[in-house]
């Protein structure tokens, strides 16, 4: 077959849906919410935990406009997760519509709908509650065994191989240890001990929360929604609703960003249960204060390092114990903390041994969730922060310890399932970073005013490119009228472009030009399954489904070339545009010419569906480097410049690549920094607002560079691997170990605010 | 209570309520490019101009606006395509979801200071939060479009 040319991939393609974005067009989910639909309100708890008494809603319900108010006891009663991962969820199933317990401030209480805003505010106020004000548990260190039981309840379901026990307040635990690491811990010349703590943080994406429902011709509820996950959102909503998986249909506007908040179905289920009840459209969209006190943030982790390496810098021994907080529900619970362990450990070779374990408990806070980095962002600040400190410890430079330890081509992974890295070009992302940030002139620190000193840190990341054996991705092709293709996806673009990269890869795999692909997003009436759009997994996953079906259209193209041409099928040959006979090649029809051939008379309108899972996740690597500015009088950190390289195998898009990587960077500097999710002593959240929760502005974030180091991932679309995520791990241990450098104070909690560090200086002259 | 604007070059004389804020008065209007964020006048998704300068609708009232000119992004499109065309080829529209109200600044500081500094630039546009790009790939966009010469 002649050589297909290659024009799309690896190139700056301006995204398919540019225009339409920049123009502001009404595409995002409340822009597309019926004028007359019922307001949906959550009344939410003021308790940390209380048991309902009463609820009497007569009154509210007077209220002229007020269509419907669901409690507690007008929903089923059967437990599920609003996690969005595939069936079976690791995560356990507890929760309810409404439950008749309430566990953190915020949890909703009733589900008000009427039709306008004002009558359901109104009515909200009216509704009179009795509770039973039950002490919480606010400290996630007191929680394991604790007598208060945060679930309590006799249908709550953990699934086996999790470690749940709710009778514990454990929503997961595991150990897993190879080699002696108690025996190899003493062995060790130099050993690191500490305890590191990552807060809770928000994605903050720009577009809150939203979903519209309504009943569909066919009476069945039709739910638009800013959704990572329609297809799960399909099986969730009704498990809540307790109906038939064939009764709800799910559809995927554009979407104002999701960064892992939008993998939880926060919001689908209380609109959804108003239109199943009243057979009325409805919308709920959240306000920014529900979705910082009632979203699905970061977990909240404490990881116990123990580190260990021999005379020379050679790691021997690494042990992690974490600690994960997954709030009032378990969603994402038991999984987000295992990378905690595998994406940080896995980044050294050559140990003697290692353990890794962890307790995930419940407290009287919002729920976590996923968020970007998924456990791995904790673990890696924890874990590098660690080895920084072990290189001060033995005088070694931090890029040197690295040089020494760090994982190869071809190296097996420490704790990484048994895979070993086909595509890693870690080590030369390190040499680039080096050089870019000018680290030898840079290291540790220079002094560049009166009170005021520029130091360097550095750090790696890596993680995954999907989950193995478990993420499905999809595509469909149709061949139609002139020789253009419809693609059909499952997976879902939230602003990241995997619509754009997706169909830069159907146009090289099929050697036409992008706009003879038409790309469609995701309406689970229409689209093949896809399990959705996280784990970094659509360029890898469904990257490669699109490949294998491009590969079957073709295939088919071949076959009704030569049945309409009557020429021998092994003789066929295609070139993008025509089928032909190769011994006579004018006997041939362009593709625009078979298509009319194929829709009179005919039997075979073409059409190819492939889906892919991965038997293996071969990560992504990055190295960072950051400069920060440290005032020594007052300990304020100022960025001044982040370096980044990045080995995400073939860069798909090399604008959207990049794109990616300097926001999850910012997103980075924003948890090292600025953000940080805190609760009053009573369990009411403080940071409800952009004032309080201070995401970076143009303004807070210094010089951004990035570059890439190829590598060829032989099991990824066009030997990609992933980006998504891998790339918002770095800042926190890189900027911590820079202020370390600058001013010698060790910040082990993050965000490192001026305050930490200005204490850590006092506390360090008072011990001189 | 009756008010008159012109919204978008159009004179319109619509029946509100007294506390009924702007953002959702245009977008009633079906000016559907003007986006609630964080009604605490801090991400800048819905910033309009009033009279041509650009104000946060979501903390403005829609009396505030009775007998003035607003303008949204709808109000602009050609002009706006232009800047947008930059933005597009540096892949700087990600999500979208904060773009209109970007735009909405951005072209507001170009009737302003027809060639702003790198730094009036960010110091401008500071109150446009976007949590997707990381900003970078818009200010390589406004240099473009500023036609500033990037550091070397």
């Amino acid at each position: 077959m002649k050589r297909i040319k290659r024009n799309y991939v690896n190139q700056p393609i301006v995204k398919k849906d540019a225009a339409s974005l920049l123009s502001g067009h009404p595409v995002y989910t409340d822009d597309l919410a019926s004028s007359n639909c019922l307001i949906v309100k959550l009344l939410r708890s003021p308790h940390a935990f209380a048991r309902i008494q009463k609820i009497d809603k007569t009154k509210a319900m007077l209220v002229p406009g007020i269509e419907a108010i669901f409690t507690y006891e007008d929903v089923p009663k059967k437990r599920f997760t609003l996690a969005g991962q595939t069936f079976p969820e690791p995560s356990p199933y507890d929760r309810l519509i409404l439950d008749e317990w309430v566990r953190f401030v915020g949890d909703p209480v009733a589900i008000v709908a009427g039709k306008d805003e004002e009558c359901v505010k109104k009515a909200m106020k009216l509704i009179k509650i009795d509770y039973e004000v039950l002490e919480p548990i606010l400290d996630f260190e007191q929680s394991l065994d604790n007598p208060i039981l945060i679930h309590p309840e006799e249908n709550y379901v953990g699934h086996e191989g999790q470690g749940t026990d709710a009778k514990r307040n454990l929503c997961a635990s595991m150990i897993h240890e190879e080699g002696d690491v108690e025996q190899a811990l003493k062995e060790c010349d130099y050993v690191i001990d500490e305890t590191y703590h990552t807060k809770a943080v928000n994605q903050a994406m720009m577009e809150p929360f939203a979903t519209f429902t309504s009943m569909d011709i066919y009476g069945r509820v039709k739910i638009t929604s800013s959704t990572q996950i329609p297809f799960h959102v399909r099986r969730i909503v009704a498990h809540a609703l307790n109906i038939s998986k064939s009764k709800v249909r799910v559809v995927k506007p554009r979407i104002g960003g999701g960064f892992g908040a939008k993998q939880t179905a926060v919001c689908e289920i209380y609109p959804a249960f108003v239109t199943f009840m009243t057979k009325k459209p409805a919308k709920l969209v959240y306000t920014r204060e529900e979705c910082f006190i009632c979203g699905s943030p970061r977990h909240e982790m404490e990881m116990h390092v123990r580190l260990g390496a021999d005379k020379n810098g050679k790691i021997k021994a690494i042990a992690i114990h974490t600690l994960s907080n997954t709030g009032a529900y378990g969603e994402h619970g038991p999984t987000t903390v295992g990378l905690s362990g595998t994406k940080s450990i896995s980044m050294y070779t050559g140990l003697s041994a290692f353990k890794f374990s962890y307790d995930v408990v419940y407290t009287n806070v919002m729920s976590a969730g996923a968020y970007r980095g998924y456990g791995a962002t904790q673990g890696i600040f924890a874990l590098e922060s660690a080895v920084n400190e072990l290189a001060h410890k033995m005088n070694m430079d931090p890029v040197r310890i690295r040089e020494m330890n760090m994982v190869h081509e071809g190296d097996k992974l420490t704790n990484y399932y048994g895979e070993s890295t086909n595509a890693c070009a870690l080590d030369r992302c390190v040499e680039r970073i080096k050089e870019m940030i000018g680290w030898e002139e840079k290291y540790p620190y220079r002094v560049v005013g009166p009170n005021k000193v520029r130091a360097v840190g550095m750090a790696m990341s890596m993680q995954g490119s999907c989950i193995s054996n478990i993420d499905v991705g999809s595509a469909q092709l149709r061949l139609n009228d002139d020789g253009f293709y419809t693609l059909l996806l499952g997976c879902s673009d939230m602003g990241t472009g995997c619509d754009t990269i997706l169909s830069q890869m159907a146009a090289d795999c099929l050697g036409c030009d992008m706009d003879q692909i038409v790309v469609r997003g995701v309406d689970t009436d229409q689209s093949p399954y896809d399990s959705g759009s996280y784990a970094s997994s659509t360029t890898y996953v469904t990257g490669t489904a699109v490949v294998k079906a491009c590969e079957k259209m073709k295939e088919r193209i071949l076959d009704a070339g030569s049945s309409v041409l009557g020429c021998p099928r092994e003789e066929m040959e295609f070139d993008g545009q025509r089928v032909f006979w190769a011994k006579e090649e004018e006997k041939g029809l362009t593709l625009a010419d078979l298509v009319t051939s194929l829709q009179a008379g005919a039997d075979d309108v073409l059409a190819a569906q492939a889906s892919h899972h991965s038997p293996v996740s071969p990560p992504p690597f990055m190295a960072g480097a950051a400069e920060v500015e440290i005032d020594l009088e007052t300990g304020k950190v100022t960025p001044i410049d982040y370096v980044a390289c990045v080995d995400c195998g073939t860069v798909v898009n090399t604008n959207l690549a990049r794109v990616q990587t300097e926001g999850g960077l910012v997103q980075g500097i924003g948890m090292a920094l600025y953000e940080d999710i805190n609760y009053t002593e009573k369990g009411r959240l403080k940071n409800r607002n952009f004032m309080q929760y201070k995401i970076p502005t143009r303004l807070d974030m210094g010089q951004i560079r990035v570059d890439f180091e190829s590598s060829y991932e032989p099991t990824g679309p066009f030997g990609a691997k992933s980006i998504g995520e891998v790339v918002i791990n770095t800042p926190g241990p890189a900027i911590a170990d820079a202020v370390y450098n600058g001013c010698g104070v060790r910040v082990r909690t993050l965000p490192i605010t001026a305050e930490k560090v200005f204490m850590g200086m006092m506390e360090q002259n008072n011990g001189k | 209570m009756k008010i008159q604007m012109i919204l978008n070059g159009r004179r319109i004389e619509e029946d509100i309520k007294p506390d009924t804020m702007l953002l959702d008065f245009v977008r009633a209007q079906g000016m559907k490019s003007v986006k609630r964020g964080c009604d605490t006048g801090n991400c800048g998704l819905c910033t309009v101009w009033l009279n041509e300068k650009p104000v946060l609708s979501c903390s403005t009232l829609a009396v505030r606006a009775a007998d003035s000119r607003v303008t949204t992004l709808e109000g602009v499109e050609e002009e706006a395509a232009e800047f947008a065309r930059y933005l597009a080829e540096e892949g700087a529209d990600q999500c979208g979801f904060c773009s209109p109200g970007f735009i909405m600044t951005v072209l507001a500081l170009k009737r302003e200071i027809e060639h702003p500094t790198p730094d009036q630039i960010k110091e401008y546009l500071a109150g446009n939060l976007c949590r997707c790009t990381g900003y970078q790939s818009q200010y390589r966009a406004l240099m473009k479009y500023f036609g500033v010469e990037e550091e070397a």
